[in-house]
């Protein structure tokens, strides 16, 4: 037998176990992408405005006119994804006919659904979603999702709730690793996760895809730390093209990315980057203007 | 005899590789470094982003030492990326980057990742029906006549071995079948055992 089989699982987990321990950077056009992949990104992210100025500009975010992710795909070699807004099955649906390599069903748009996520399992293209908790990143691999990120605080500079996200996953996975298998439904039933998913987890020791970190890496140091926590790789969103010198931290985020254990490196590299993007603290946030409570 | 085997972890898919390494009965090395490439008797290139990798290895000098690795007749295994990184020649790019491998590959040969693919490949002295997993993979164009191609698919090479040098275009690492993992362990008791003797 030698058919083709295309959008298998393993084809799109497999896709996002290629970009481990790597750095996905957010762009708004051509210019910033090619910048992206010359300081070493393995994929970027197309997108209309960064979440800190989706943030500052308000009203509905919504998935970027095509004409950008089309300029994008043509201007770098590396992997192209895109933000669909949650449950935006049109929108998914378009940017997959559009080719981009990987679909991020987004809380940083706002959601189109406010009960449903998107069934993820019936796409071609692979989606990687956000999670606060292993409740929800076992509810969006049920649904489908072939690559999770911690949600953090998008837009913020504050790497506080991506700790707070990774840490609570991590911790769960062990602690589903370490029950006996006859609890596993009752968590199941409290984490409203599916059944499957946390056997799965039990069985291998861990998630069964890959599990990036987001929401808040505004530096080389706050990479680093993710990954010393556990993280696959990094997404960076506000945290380049709002630094006063982008390439210096692009390339800057993506060694302390690889070389997250080796100290005196990460002083070098952290040196003389300039002013990093202006932070906003937590607590200061509005409950409303919170992305990561958006998803269900 | 309890080969090391390092896998080259800049970025990509390492932990996969180390894995099946560790089936195949060898002991497995994160490579990093220059330093920890001494360690090592044979390398594994693995799949991730080649553009990536490369701005790794030029920032820490790792080039130089992984050409003179190869130079040294040490086994080296490059998956997707990896086989890139090993090529002589890509199409469209006017340089290479360790340059080893006498073939010409080309990226993306198969379309984005919704064009990305599994199937059931023949391949040479290995396998009948191995499974394929082709993520946004590159193929080899052409090969030097010292390359012996070991599988090819719709027409495509997209496995090559060059004595010391064995390349893919797709993921074994990503499937639990680990033949091919065993067949690059047993190059690299070949080499040893072909230094011992000298």
């Amino acid at each position: 037998m030698t058919i083709n089989q295309t959008g298998t699982d393993r084809v799109k987990r497999g896709m996002a176990e290629m970009q481990k321990g790597g750095v996905i950077m957010d762009v708004i056009n051509a210019e910033q992408a090619k910048i992206a992949e010359a300081a070493g990104a393995v994929a970027v992210m197309a997108l209309e405005r960064v979440p800190s100025d989706i943030r500052a500009a308000g009203g509905v975010a919504r998935m970027a006119d095509p004409r950008i992710m089309e300029e994008v795909m043509g201007a770098v070699s590396i992997p192209v994804m895109a933000k669909a807004r949650i449950g935006h099955i049109t929108e998914a649906r378009i940017l997959e006919a559009m080719g981009v390599d990987y679909i991020d069903e987004s809380e940083v748009l706002t959601p189109a659904d406010e009960e449903y996520h998107l069934r993820k399992s019936e796409f071609t293209v692979p989606f990687v979603c956000g999670c606060k908790d292993l409740g929800e990143a076992a509810r969006r691999i049920g649904e489908g999702a072939s690559m999770l990120r911690t949600k953090g605080e998008p837009g913020t500079g504050n790497i506080v709730e991506a700790v707070r996200h990774l840490r609570k996953v991590n911790a769960h996975v062990r602690k589903i690793v370490h029950m006996n298998e006859d609890e596993l439904m009752t968590e199941a039933k409290i984490l409203g996760a599916p059944y499957e998913v946390l056997l799965q987890i039990k069985h291998n020791g861990k998630l069964p895809v890959v599990n990036f970190a987001a929401g808040g890496v505004a530096t080389p140091a706050d990479a680093a730390l993710m990954m010393e926590l556990g993280a696959d790789g990094v997404f960076v969103g506000s945290g380049i093209f709002k630094s006063e010198n982008p390439e210096k931290f692009a390339r800057a985020i993506v060694e302390a990315t690889t070389h997250y254990q080796d100290y005196n490196l990460l002083v070098e590299i952290s040196k003389d980057l300039g002013i990093p993007m202006k932070g906003i603290e937590i607590s200061r946030l509005a409950l409303e203007d919170r992305m990561q409570d958006r998803g269900w | 005899m309890m080969v090391k085997i390092g896998v080259l972890a800049l970025q990509g898919a390492v932990s996969e590789h180390i894995r099946s390494i560790e089936v195949c009965g060898g002991e497995a090395i994160i490579v990093k470094s220059r330093d920890d490439l001494t360690l090592v008797d044979g390398l594994i290139l693995p799949g991730g982003e080649s553009t990536t990798i490369r701005k790794l290895m030029d920032r820490y000098d790792m080039l130089t030492p992984l050409k003179e690795f190869a130079s040294a007749g040490k086994p080296m295994f490059g998956t997707c990326a990896g086989l890139i990184l090993l090529a002589q020649k890509i199409v469209g790019y006017d340089f290479a980057h360790i340059g080893v491998l006498n073939a010409t590959v080309e990226r993306n040969s198969f379309g984005r990742q919704v064009d990305s693919f599994e199937t059931n490949l023949e391949v040479k002295d290995i396998a009948t029906d191995f499974p394929a997993v082709f993520i946004r993979a590159p193929h080899i164009v052409e090969v030097e006549s010292d390359v012996e191609i070991l599988a090819t698919h719709e027409n495509k090479i997209v496995m090559v071995r060059q004595g010391h040098l064995l390349g893919c275009s797709f993921h074994p690492e990503l499937t639990v079948d680990h033949r091919i993992t065993a067949y690059f362990t047993e190059m690299v008791k070949e080499s040893l055992a072909k230094k011992a003797a000298v």
